[in-house]
């Protein structure tokens, strides 16, 4: 996977309605769960967010810190307890009836969304979604070939039960389900965890596929700074149920210091080059890949 | 955690809370016993005043213990009921059509009432001051007794336990596979009964695969750490015969005299 350094011109998703220039608004939502009870607990406090069609964007935190409550506010899943959420500039809230529009546009892949499937075979858990979306049968088909197309399973695994699949081709069927229902705006929620290096990267490399080649809006939730860095351009660290840092991966992992004071840690080949750059000033800082270091580091050696 | 809260303990720290869940469980189940001898208005008295010392005692807000109640205005307003309307009496009060109100049956309905209300509080003392594993440590040691009549009292409470430990964990479960197949499109608020039930399946499969991984992974990690029942097992929280606890015991005794004396009035 190359380094991206640069930052992409947001394009905006073919098809979609242009009453806003953002495709996610939200207004200052915050969210307690369980209000005036024991339990009570502030998840999200007052956070505000404009995020463009066609955007990559990472959600970072440490685990407690309100990644997933904030992302099942953008599919109208948790009503926040004040604030507003707008998808294309309309409040989701208003219509009651357009709930499950607004969970068709906007896809969610929960964390180990392997434990949703249900359906005896593969290619069925995938029709799920399409079907209660109320289309035809072939176009249920076409949708669900392509979406298992694009996470990579061919048709040998059609047929097969879900249990019989390995944990990383699980995972990848389960995010089909999303997909199959075409949605503008995919949020995957810690789509790595658990998985071994290897089916780590193939998912990753999806992810961007989606990005790139279907031109979908996705909001990447992780803890992993390296994967939110080699993958995206624009960066969220959240903390304690605030964002408190919004930028691209440079600004971001400038203030280490304070990444490391909420448990998180630039990637490791950042803080080497950056190491190096103090005893080398023509090595550059900024890199997030083993390859991109390698490539800048050889330059130097070889001009 | 969800809204689901099994036995609704109230943690405070107070001598009901302290007291040897085994004297907890003998003394809610004489207070029951003492309750169906009364047949005087007295005797509710006495047993609503000894109720409202031991409320003070284990300083639970007297709110919880009335929310217990609402739970059972059905059951009490339809028994009342009943009671009210065909208890056979002689001294009739009022008379229309079929409705026939006798003075008896106001006696009747009022008994039952204030011996379900009471009933009702009573027991919701014992599950807000002790917590569920104190109850099944509890149970455990008063059915040990019957062990050799083959009562496999250390199994059943080890269920009671671990069926206790894993209800909200399934509970916290099922909210997630619920909205995980929401944000696919299910839909499980509409349609007639057999959509609905239909729509039940997204859940109920992923829930019973995640219970059996459960189930498994619990018992393999038992087995890895040696469990062969209670063979030579022992208590962290050994329990203990104190002074309080005899003093517990005295009380509901003088109680159970108390409510025999009402008998006699
Ligand atoms: N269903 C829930 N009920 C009550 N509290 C919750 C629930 N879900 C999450 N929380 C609490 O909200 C906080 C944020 O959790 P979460 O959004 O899951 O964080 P993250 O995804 O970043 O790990 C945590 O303190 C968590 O305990
Ligand atoms: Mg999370």
């Amino acid at each position: 996977m190359k380094a991206q350094t640069n930052r992409l011109n947001p394009q905006p998703n073919e098809g979609a309605e242009e009453t806003s220039p953002y495709i996610i608004e939200l207004r200052q939502i915050s969210h307690i769960y369980n209000e005036d009870s024991v339990f009570e607990k502030r998840a999200i406090d007052n956070v505000s967010l404009k995020i463009k069609a066609g955007e990559m964007v990472a959600l970072i935190g440490h685990t407690g810190s309100g990644k997933s409550t904030l992302i099942q506010h953008l599919n109208a899943l948790l009503k926040p307890s004040s604030g507003m959420v707008l998808i294309n500039g309309k409040d989701i809230h208003t219509d009651k009836a357009k709930l499950k529009s607004i969970r068709q546009r906007v896809g969610l892949v929960f964390q180990y969304p392997e434990h949703q499937l249900f359906e005896a075979e593969v290619f069925k858990d995938v029709a799920f979604g399409p079907n209660q979306m109320g289309l035809t049968e072939e176009e249920v088909n076409t949708r669900v070939k392509s979406a298992l197309e694009v996470v990579g399973l061919d048709e040998s695994c059609y047929h097969k039960s879900p249990f019989e699949l390995s944990g990383g081709q699980k995972r990848r069927a389960a995010i089909a389900g999303v997909l199959a229902m075409r949605p503008e705006i995919l949020i995957l929620d810690e789509p790595t965890a658990g998985l071994d290096p290897r089916g780590r990267d193939e998912i990753l490399s999806q992810i961007k596929h989606m990005h790139t080649k279907l031109g979908l809006t996705i909001i990447l939730v992780s803890h992993s700074m390296d994967d939110a860095a080699r993958l995206t351009d624009r960066i969220l660290v959240m903390n304690k149920g605030c964002i408190i840092c919004d930028g691209t991966p440079i600004e971001v992992f400038a203030q280490g210091e304070m990444l490391k004071n909420i448990g998180l840690d630039v990637p490791q080949i950042s803080s080497l080059m950056t190491c190096l750059h103090e005893k080398n000033s023509n090595l550059p800082t900024g890199i997030f890949s083993v390859e991109a270091a390698a490539d800048a580091i050889m330059k130097l050696v070889r001009p | 955690m969800t809204k689901i809260t099994i036995g609704q303990h109230y943690p405070t720290d107070s001598i009901i809370h302290h007291l040897d869940a085994r004297v907890k469980l003998i003394g809610t189940i004489m207070y029951i016993v003492f309750l169906l001898f009364v047949n005087h208005y007295a005797g509710y008295g006495v047993a609503a005043l000894f109720l409202t010392g031991i409320i003070a005692l284990s300083k639970i807000p007297p709110r919880l213990i009335f929310r217990g109640l609402r739970m059972i205005v059905f059951i009490l307003i339809f028994a009342a009921g009943i009671n009210l309307f065909f208890t056979a009496g002689e001294t009739v009060l009022f008379h229309f059509a079929f409705i026939r109100i006798t003075l008896e049956g106001i006696m009747m309905a009022s008994h039952m009432a204030m011996r379900l209300i009471l009933l009702v509080m009573g027991s919701s003392i014992l599950t807000l001051t002790t917590s569920p594993i104190q109850l099944t440590d509890g149970i455990e040691s008063l059915l040990n007794p019957l062990k050799p009549i083959k009562v496999p009292a250390h199994d059943i409470a080890m269920l009671m336990t671990i069926a206790l430990r894993y209800i909200p964990a399934l509970a916290e479960e099922m909210e997630k596979i619920m909205k995980a197949q929401k944000a696919r499109g299910a839909d499980f608020d509409t349609g007639g009964l057999i959509k609905r039930i239909r729509s039940m399946l997204p859940i109920l499969v992923p829930l019973f695969v995640s219970a059996f991984k459960r189930a498994d992974e619990l018992a393999t990690a038992m087995e890895a750490r040696c469990y062969r029942g209670d063979i030579n097992r022992t208590k962290m929280k050994a329990m203990k015969m104190t002074r309080t606890e005899f003093i517990g015991m005295g009380v509901m005794i003088c109680f159970g005299g108390l409510i025999f004396l009402t008998r006699l009035l």
